[in-house]
C-alpha cells in the first residue's frame, strides 16, 4: 500500500478501515541466502539495501524482541554530519545525503527535520577547534557556519551568555543537521524491506552460530535452526554476546547512556544545541517535550537504566546553560546499551570467520548512521568488498594502529569517547 | 549504586572513577607480540552479569577491583587492586 496525503484523507472519511499491516509476520524458512541478526535501525536498513541495491530478497532479519525495540527506539533522534577525521567525514556525509532522500525512498514519513545543530564553544581554543572542524565539514562538501557570540544570540537568545564558568563565545552551526522520528525510521525500513520480500522474524533470539571449517553455515534460534552462508551481526550493545557464540571477542565495552524528556511545552527551542563543555545537549520534539541528555554513566552496564549522579549532572548543566527551562518538569528518563569502541568510531567489516560480518561500535552516535550503515553493510555482505564511504571502518585498525579514528583524542579506553 | 572500597567501606558512586575491565592488571610481557597486545588493550569479554572491573577511589587514592553485576548494578564486594595483582 502506497502512503500519501490523499490516502490519509480518504481513510479518514472511511473510518480508517482500509489500512493494512505495514509488514508480514512470517515463520522462519529453513534456509536463506543471508541472515541479519538484529531488527533495529541498522539491521533493518541493511536488509532494505540488500534487497533494493543488490537484489538479495531471500534474506531474513532475526529479532529477539520486537522490531525497533532497542537503541533506535530510545535515542535522542539527532541527525548530523559534523565529523572531522577522514573515514568518519565521508561516511556521515553519505549517511546525511541518504537521510535527505529517505522519506521519498521509503514512502514513509520519518519527520526528518533539518532544523540545524549548534555546537557551542566557550574559549578561544575551543573556537579554533570549532573553526577547524567546520573547515573539515566544508571540505567534505557539507555545511558549517562559524557563529560569533552575536550570531548565536540571534538564534538562541535564551542562553545564559555570561555564565561565569562557561561564557558563550560562539557556536559551530550545521544547518543541515536536525532530528527525525526515531521509531518511524525503523518502521520505514522494515516496511520497505518486507515489501521487497525480506522476512522480518520477531521473537526469534539467536542462541548459537553454526560454523564448519571456518565458514558460517547458519544460526540456532529459539525458533529452530536456520541455514545461511552469510550472516551479518547488527546488534549494537549486544555484540559481545553474539560474538561469543561464534567464539571470539570484540573491541567493545557496553555502557549505559541516559536520556531525559520533559512535559510538553510550547515551542521554545528551535534547533539542536550541544553544550560540550558541560556534557549536555537538547532539542524539542514535535510533541513539545524537551529531549536532552549528557554523558555516559561511564561504567560498563547492560541495565538499560542509569544512576542519579549522571542525571543530576545533566540537569545541572541544563539549568546552567539555559535557566529558562529551570521550571520545566521532567517526565521520564531512560537508558540504552551503547557499544563503545576503543577509538569512538564504528566497525563495518568481515570477521576471521568466512561469511560472518560485523557491524558495531557506534558508541552513542548510531542513530544518524542508520541509513549509511545499512547501505555500506549491505554492500559488504553482498559483494564482499568494502563500500567506499565505510572503507576505513576496519576491525584490524586496533591491531595495526593504522587508521585509528579517535575524534576527541581521548585514547584507547572504551568509555572516554 | 554504591561502590565498596576495601579501606573506606561502602561509599557513594561519585567518589569513584571507572577505569575499565580488571584485566588491565594483567599486562602481557613486552615482547608478547601485536596480537596479544591488541587483545589486552582493545578486546573485552563484556558479557552481561557478574564482572570484575577496576575503579579508582578518589578520596583515599586506592585502586579497587570491584565485583558487581552489570545487569542489576548490584555490587558484591571489592579488594585492593594491589592485592589482586600481587
Amino acid at each position: 500500500m502506497r502512503y500519501s496525503g490523499l490516502r490519509v484523507i480518504m481513510e479518514g472519511l472511511r473510518g480508517n478501515t482500509g489500512w493494512t499491516p505495514a509488514w508480514r509476520d512470517p515463520d522462519p524458512k529453513p534456509e536463506y541466502d543471508a541472515i541479519i541478526i538484529g531488527g533495529g535501525g541498522h539491521g533493518l536498513a541493511t536488509a532494505f539495501y540488500l534487497a533494493k541495491n543488490h537484489g538479495m530478497t531471500n534474506i531474513a532479519v532475526l529479532e529477539r524482541g520486537y522490531l525497533g525495540g532497542g537503541n533506535v527506539g530510545r535515542n535522542t533522534t539527532i541527525v548530523r554530519a559534523n565529523y572531522g577525521l577522514p573515514g568518519n567525514s565521508e561516511f556521515y556525509s553519505h549517511s546525511l545525503k541518504l537521510w535527505e532522500g529517505m522519506e521519498q525512498e521509503l514512502n514513509y514519513n520519518v519527520m526528518h527535520s533539518q532544523r540545524g545543530i549548534i555546537n557551542l564553544f566557550h574559549s578561544d581554543g575551543a573556537r579554533d577547534a570549532a573553526a577547524r572542524r567546520g573547515n573539515a565539514m566544508i571540505n567534505q562538501g557539507d555545511d558549517a557556519i562559524l557563529l560569533d557570540r552575536d550570531g548565536v544570540r540571534k538564534l538562541l537568545p535564551y542562553l545564559d551568555f555570561d555564565n561565569h564558568r562557561f561564557p558563550v563565545y560562539g557556536g559551530l552551526y550545521h544547518p543541515r543537521g536536525g532530528t527525525a522520528r526515531h521509531d518511524a525510521v525503523a518502521w520505514g525500513y522494515a516496511r520497505g524491506a518486507d515489501a521487497r520480500g525480506v522476512d522480518l522474524i520477531q521473537n526469534c533470539a539467536v542462541t548459537g552460530i553454526d560454523i564448519e571449517d571456518g565458514r558460517v553455515v547458519g544460526v540456532q534460534t529459539t525458533r529452530g535452526a536456520i541455514r545461511a552462508k552469510k550472516v551479518g551481526m547488527a546488534v549494537a550493545g549486544r555484540t559481545s554476546q553474539v560474538a561469543e557464540m561464534a567464539g571470539f571477542r570484540v573491541p567493545i565495552e557496553s555502557h549505559v547512556l541516559q536520556a531525559f524528556v520533559t512535559e510538553g511545552l510550547k515551542p521554545v527551542i528551535d534547533h539542536v544545541i550541544t553544550f560540550g563543555a558541560g556534557h549536555f545537549y537538547i532539542s524539542q520534539s514535535d510533541k513539545g517535550g524537551l529531549v536532552f541528555g549528557g554523558d555516559l554513566d561511564l561504567y560498563a552496564s547492560y541495565a538499560a537504566r542509569g544512576n542519579l549522579p549522571t542525571a543530576e549532572h545533566v540537569v545541572e548543566a541544563a539549568v546552567q546553560l539555559m535557566p529558562v527551562i529551570g521550571k520545566a518538569r521532567m517526565l521520564r528518563s531512560w537508558g540504552g546499551i551503547m557499544d563503545m569502541s576503543p577509538d569512538g568510531s564504528p566497525i563495518i567489516d568481515r570477521t576471521h570467520i568466512e561469511g560472518l560480518y560485523l557491524n558495531c561500535g557506534w558508541c552513542y552516535g548510531g542513530f544518524k548512521a542508520v541509513p549509511g550503515s545499512g547501505y555500506s553493510f549491505a554492500h559488504l555482505i553482498a559483494t564482499d568488498a568494502h563500500h567506499a564511504p565505510a572503507a576505513r571502518y576496519r576491525l584490524d585498525r586496533f591491531r595495526t594502529g593504522v587508521g585509528i579514528m579517535d575524534e576527541e583524542a581521548t585514547g584507547s579506553q572504551h568509555n572516554l569517547h | 549504586m554504591r561502590v565498596t572500597c576495601p579501606h573506606c567501606g561502602e561509599r557513594d558512586r561519585r567518589e569513584f572513577t571507572y577505569q575499565g575491565d580488571a584485566l588491565a592488571l594483567f599486562r602481557p610481557e613486552p615482547d608478547a607480540g601485536p596480537t596479544v597486545w591488541d587483545d589486552y588493550l582493545h578486546n573485552r569479554g563484556n558479557q552481561p552479569g557478574r564482572v570484575r572491573d577496576l575503579w579508582y577511589h578518589d578520596p583515599c587514592g586506592t585502586w579497587v577491583v570491584v565485583e558487581r553485576d552489570t545487569v542489576t548494578h548490584e555490587v558484591f564486594g571489592s579488594e585492593a587492586a594491589a592485592e589482586v595483582a600481587r
